[in-house]
């Protein structure tokens, strides 16, 4: 019945905040604001995205090389890295990154802004706190992660160029016109709508929980917790249900 | 004439009964002191007074539409706007003023309350009093008719605090602003307040002006006075 109720509660937080999107637009200060969440989203997270998209490039080339070495086939190993990253591990990669370092963020400051007082400040104050904290922070996610992802595509695949240059003797030359030869505008799209799904979800989820925080800084380590775990949870059921529909 | 009023409030969270049938009326342009000991429902009350919490029975009406200002125990501020943008932020956010005529308000505001010199700092780099008086400017920033004061004084020095009584006697004596004060500081109460409120066990058990509350009768008011009087001991 508590679940129930907060899928619900989640659902009509994303709703009216997806509802109140253009609001975003409307005056200086809310695109400045919007900008400083770009910002924050996007650029702020590239470090650690680069770092965990280089590896999975890295690791998925060693992997996939050895066994293709096996058959001698290592000249496919462009291909196969690239067709795992763009259809699944740069949306998943890039949605985990979002999530522990974005979503995290963003329950946390909503959920000390609640024990804060500061949400019923806002509402006294008749200003919305999806308009003015909800809105702009999901959009931001909703915009920045096809880019994130399509970033930790192409970090990924040099990642994977490196290793084969260097650990399996692929050219890397050869490497990258594999790769190119195999991306088709499908797997590129599906990937980018992926990750777009999972923007909207880590938005949704974290402003859900930081909005719901309660009991204190206890409830705000709870809410960001609880924002991450729901998150992960999420992006892999969204992203197996997305694969299922776009290939069959 | 009442501009508040509360008709046998009832509110319970999970099991604990908060408000237990709570009655009582706020006439216009008066300083009303809700006191009482811990847990008897005082801030419940003002968050039903701006539509926060909804009572599980009875009734709770505010006459017409008045702008009402709600000073937070811990001024509510947002911690990435400076002063002056918090309190420009209901103005921003909910007029269609002109810059200029925000700019104008906001200075006052911050001139009432004496911060107009720290317009540029941020919440993080004000002292508690500070950040009360900023919360202060802006519950009143939007002309308020009414100002709830969720514990105004409480972890202030003396001076401090009665900075802030006198801000809320201006308020109320320049401006005619409504004012309902919750405060621990039953002192403070009885120099600030026209009637004082005492609650407990969510019921309003006397309503006095605050010349008569020192010497009621009222066994109760008689106990709070005592264990106040224990405490400041």
């Amino acid at each position: 019945m508590k679940f129930v109720k907060e899928v619900g509660v989640a659902g009509k937080i994303g709703l009216g905040s997806i509802l109140l999107f253009p609001s975003v637009f409307r005056s200086c200060d809310s695109r400045e604001d919007f900008a400083h969440q770009l910002y924050k989203t996007g650029i702020s997270t590239l470090p650690v995205v680069t770092v965990v998209s280089l590896f999975i490039g890295m690791i998925l080339a060693l992997q996939v090389g050895l066994e293709l070495r096996r058959f001698n086939q290592e000249i496919y190993l462009g291909a196969a890295v690239m067709i795992s990253l763009i259809r699944e591990m740069a949306p998943f990669s890039c949605g985990l990154c979002l999530a522990s370092c974005v979503g995290s963020s963003i329950a946390a400051e909503i959920g000390t802004m609640k024990v804060n007082d500061e949400i019923d400040a806002l509402k006294i104050m008749s200003i919305s706190p999806l308009k003015y904290l909800a809105a702009p922070r999901i959009l931001a996610l909703a915009v920045m992660a096809p880019l994130v992802s399509f970033y930790c595509c192409v970090v990924g695949t040099i990642g994977g160029g490196i290793v084969g240059a260097t650990q399996l003797g692929v050219d890397f030359g050869q490497y990258m016109s594999s790769a190119m030869s195999i991306a088709e505008d499908k797997d590129l799209f599906v990937g980018l709508a992926k990750a777009l799904v999972f923007g909207l979800v880590i938005g949704i989820v974290s402003v859900s929980e930081g909005l719901g925080t309660k009991l204190g800084a206890t409830g705000v380590g709870k809410s960001t917790q609880r924002s991450v775990i729901v998150s992960f949870l999420l992006i892999l059921m969204f992203g197996y249900m997305i694969t299922r529909i776009c290939y069959r | 004439m009442s501009v508040i009023r509360f008709c046998g409030v009832k509110k319970s969270f999970d099991s604990s009964v908060v408000l237990d049938g709570l009655s009582f009326e706020v006439e216009n342009g008066e300083i009303l002191a809700i006191v009482g000991p811990s847990g008897t429902g005082k801030s419940v009350t003002l968050k039903h007074i701006v539509g926060l919490l909804e009572p599980d029975e009875g009734t709770v009406e505010v006459e017409g539409d008045p702008r009402i200002g709600y000073l937070f125990q811990s001024g509510a501020l947002l911690a990435w706007l400076t002063v002056y943008e918090n309190v420009a932020l209901p103005l921003k956010e909910t007029t269609r003023l002109k810059d200029k005529e925000i700019d104008a308000a906001v200075m006052d505001a911050l001139r009432m309350v004496g911060l107009e010199d720290s317009a540029d700092k941020y919440p993080g780099e004000l002292s508690g009093g500070m950040q009360k008086r900023a919360g202060l400017a802006r519950a009143i920033v939007r002309r308020a008719d009414i100002v709830l004061y969720d514990e105004p004084t409480s972890g202030l020095d003396p001076v401090t605090a009665l900075s802030i009584h006198r801000l809320i006697k201006k308020l109320n004596s320049e401006q005619g602003v409504t004012s309902i004060v919750v405060t621990h500081d039953i002192q403070g109460a009885l120099n600030l307040a026209d009637r004082i409120m005492l609650l407990k066990d969510g019921k309003a058990v006397a309503a006095l002006k605050a010349s008569e509350f020192a010497s009621s009768d009222n066994p109760t008011v008689r106990e709070f006075l005592t264990a106040m009087k224990g405490e400041l001991k």
